[in-house]
């Protein structure tokens, strides 16, 4: 159940393919995966978005996400999962988060990549700092997942 | 002074930037709790709803009692995962 938090790009279904080699030698071994992926828009709250700077608590975030997987496999009959981070300064399209989550049936692949993908929203320590065309300003609030959410500019 | 008494605090993010600082260190004077160590390091009398609060890297209520070598963090809500929510 790796966690990465990365400061360089990454390509999420690269990771997924080199990591599902690895970790599963034979065919056959799982019946189902779950795969998502988190892209940054260039666009936010009506606003054009030129980039993003991703911050997070070293040691803290890792220990979250790592929480977050063992509680997932606690919960669901999981065979593995993954999850790649990325921080520091983002570009429109680049890949945010990448959750992977292996399986031998379908509706525990799909319910714990949902699950790991909210909670992560939610509780993991990382925030987002936009840079607008006229400014920047911190994301105080994810947009809507299962809840509704909001955003509060403070251009600067 | 015994360096072990001594508490590292943290903040984060949008907090880090309005308060101008990002990491401090001090000493403990007899019991603290967390919300103790918010009032002296801020100025403010009471943490505000929206921020949060980690002692050792999980999160904690701001009534929990520091002790010594404690990490303690204060921190505006998360906003982590995909950008397209």
């Amino acid at each position: 159940m790796p966690v990465s938090v990365r400061d360089v790009a990454f390509e999420p279904y690269s990771e997924v393919v080199a990591y599902q080699q690895q970790r599963f030698a034979s065919a056959g071994a799982f019946g189902a995966s779950a795969v998502f992926v988190g892209t940054m828009r260039d666009f936010n709250e009506g606003d054009a978005v030129r980039g993003m700077t991703l911050e997070h608590y070293p040691g803290m975030t890792e220990r979250h996400l790592e929480a977050i997987c063992q509680d997932a496999a606690a919960r669901w009959p999981l065979l593995d999962s993954l999850i790649v981070h990325r921080v520091g300064e983002v570009e429109p399209g680049d890949a945010i988060v990448l959750v992977a989550v292996w399986s031998a049936h379908r509706a525990e692949a799909f319910e714990a990549c949902r699950h790991l993908m909210e909670d992560l929203k939610s509780r993991a320590p990382f925030w987002k700092k936009e840079r607008l065309v006229d400014g920047t300003r911190w994301v105080a609030r994810n947009t809507a997942g299962y809840t509704a959410g909001q955003s509060e500019p403070t251009k600067g | 002074m015994n360096t072990t008494a001594v508490v590292t605090i943290k903040l984060f993010a949008s907090l880090a930037e309005s308060c101008g600082w990002r990491e401090r260190q001090r000493a403990l004077a007899g019991e603290t709790c967390i919300l103790d160590l918010w009032r002296t390091e801020t100025g403010q009398p009471e943490l505000p709803p929206r921020v949060l609060c980690a002692r050792n890297m999980a999160y904690c209520d701001a009534r929990t009692v520091v002790a010594p070598g404690d990490e303690i963090a204060f921190f505006p809500p998360v906003t982590g995962g995909s950008h397209a929510g």
